[in-house]
């Protein structure tokens, strides 16, 4: 069996943060990723970042993609990454199970840091599986690593930051973008997100859905209709939508199977996302040396992805016995970071949430 | 051999262009270096970079695998490896994540129909 010191399970942007400041420290690390590249969804984020200069706001997310794998290349001797590896498992003691390919790979590692964020959430509606209802995160990749279109004509469903800015993107790469639908009273992201897109003329539907999706093969039409107090549909008010393309924009929720699977204590917490793991002020979960870092503990922004990984790379490395030379100052500093992050009326549902969770 | 249709409708609806972005203000694609591969066995191409999914999803190709119980036609939705939503055979071997594989020369990839053989 091969044995590491810290494996970090994830190469987005908490799992290359962490494996940064370990580096620093001196501990060497294995980054296990299933996609072919690193960098996580920061990859396909063509729009700038909010936050402060210390998380690269003003720049792009391809561009912090860039930032961060420099500076695990920079570390190279110290920084191993697995990419095409999918982890199946977490076993007793920290061995960990790989596939790559057709190989099969057990690792015993000192210490776990699972980064593996967060997928899109699915919206239960007639013939959801059609060809052509993809998440919007999935049309993000598809245009912007890709250069690929989804359609022509696209409705978006669901008014968070990341619909409103997919659907901006959307016009961006030259699509139709027919509506935004909103089931709620109001748009849930930032009004200059918003507001961007209503000058170009795209309606954003509050209390309004979608009711079905039609097609044979593939996506051809949808049914909306808006909504009364009780989020039911209001009979009469039925409206269809040629379109070849539906987004689906309604939040992430955290890929923390893996925990469960290690048998760290979860618990389900809906500002949070979803099912997500108890963990202390280390991030460490109730599982021996397995932390926890990113969206996998709770859906943020890719800010606060990145000063987690920070954070809890600082913490597992001094754990490891490699107390980072700035050890004290980074602490505070990664500390007051999370906390500016979190401030204000958008962070409130992951103040309350962390709370929950955090022993 | 399927027919000629499959390659549908997404590009005779752009009046016969490709799905592929040519002009972007933020982003730049070239597309010079070419991948010929087999779709069906029909031969086909795609470019550098792409995976299987974008460059079926490029040719017009949404339908890539079938729900297992009622044969629903499946397309991608995560596009990042998680949701199995785009699962194909893919040089013999079945559910391979054509959204997160990269496109090589020479594949031959089919759609998929059931829960794939093991052996």
């Amino acid at each position: 069996m091969i044995e590491k010191e810290l494996v970090i399970i994830g190469g987005g942007p908490a799992g290359l943060s962490a494996a940064k400041v370990a580096a620093e420290a001196g501990l060497h690390s294995l980054v296990i990723e299933r996609d072919f590249k690193v960098g996580g969804q920061l990859v396909k984020q063509t729009h700038m970042f909010f936050g402060s200069e210390k998380q690269y706001a003003k720049s792009r997310g391809i561009d912090i993609a860039g930032i961060l794998i420099n500076d695990v290349i920079k570390y190279d001797e110290l920084i191993d990454v697995m990419t095409e590896t999918t982890v199946v498992g977490i076993y007793d003691e920290n061995v960990i199970t790989l596939l790559k390919g057709e190989e099969y790979i057990k690792i015993k590692a000192k210490a776990i840091i699972v980064a593996t964020g967060a997928s899109e959430k699915f919206l239960a509606f007639e013939n959801n599986d059609l060809p052509g209802v993809y998440g919007a995160g999935a049309v993000q990749t598809l245009m912007n690593v890709h250069g690929v279109l989804p359609g022509q004509r696209v409705v978006m469903v669901g008014s968070g930051n990341i619909g409103l800015i997919v659907s901006y993107q959307l016009l961006q790469a030259g699509v139709k973008v027919v509506k935004v639908l909103e089931a709620s009273q109001q748009i849930g992201g930032y009004k200059v997100h918003a507001s961007k897109l209503r000058r170009l003329g795209v309606e954003i539907d509050v209390k309004t859905s979608i009711k079905k999706a039609i097609g044979t093969d593939y996506l051809e039409r949808i049914e909306i209709a808006k909504l009364d107090e009780n989020w039911e549909f209001i009979d009469g008010t039925e409206e269809q939508i040629e379109v070849d393309a539906l987004c689906i924009s309604v939040g992430l929720s955290p890929l923390s199977n893996i925990l469960s699977m290690a048998g760290a204590k979860m618990k389900y917490v809906s500002s949070l996302g979803g099912l997500v793991p108890m963990i202390d002020h280390h991030h460490e979960t109730t599982v021996k040396n397995i932390f926890v870092a990113g969206d996998v503990c709770g859906v943020e922004e890719a800010s606060s992805a990145i000063v987690e990984g920070y954070y809890t790379g600082l913490l597992v490395s001094e754990r490891l016995g490699y107390k980072h030379n700035n050890f004290d100052e980074l602490y505070i500093d990664f500390k007051s970071q999370l906390e500016n992050l979190r401030s204000g009326p958008f962070g409130e549902k992951t103040r309350l949430g962390l709370k929950e969770i955090t022993r | 051999m399927i027919p000629e249709s499959v390659f549908c409708d997404i590009i005779a609806m752009r009046g016969g262009k490709t799905m592929r972005i040519k002009q972007h203000p933020i982003l730049s694609f070239t597309y010079d270096n070419k991948i010929t591969f087999f779709y069906e066995d029909k031969e086909v191409h795609g470019y550098k970079g792409d995976t299987i999914a974008s460059a079926l999803h490029a040719l017009g190709v949404k339908k890539l695998s079938h729900s297992v119980e009622d044969k629903r036609p499946r397309g991608f939705y995560c596009a990042i490896g998680n949701c199995a939503s785009c699962n194909m055979v893919v040089n013999g071997t079945p559910n391979v994540r054509t959204c997160v594989t990269l496109l090589e020369d020479g594949m031959k990839v089919y759609t998929q129909t059931n829960k794939g053989e093991l052996l």
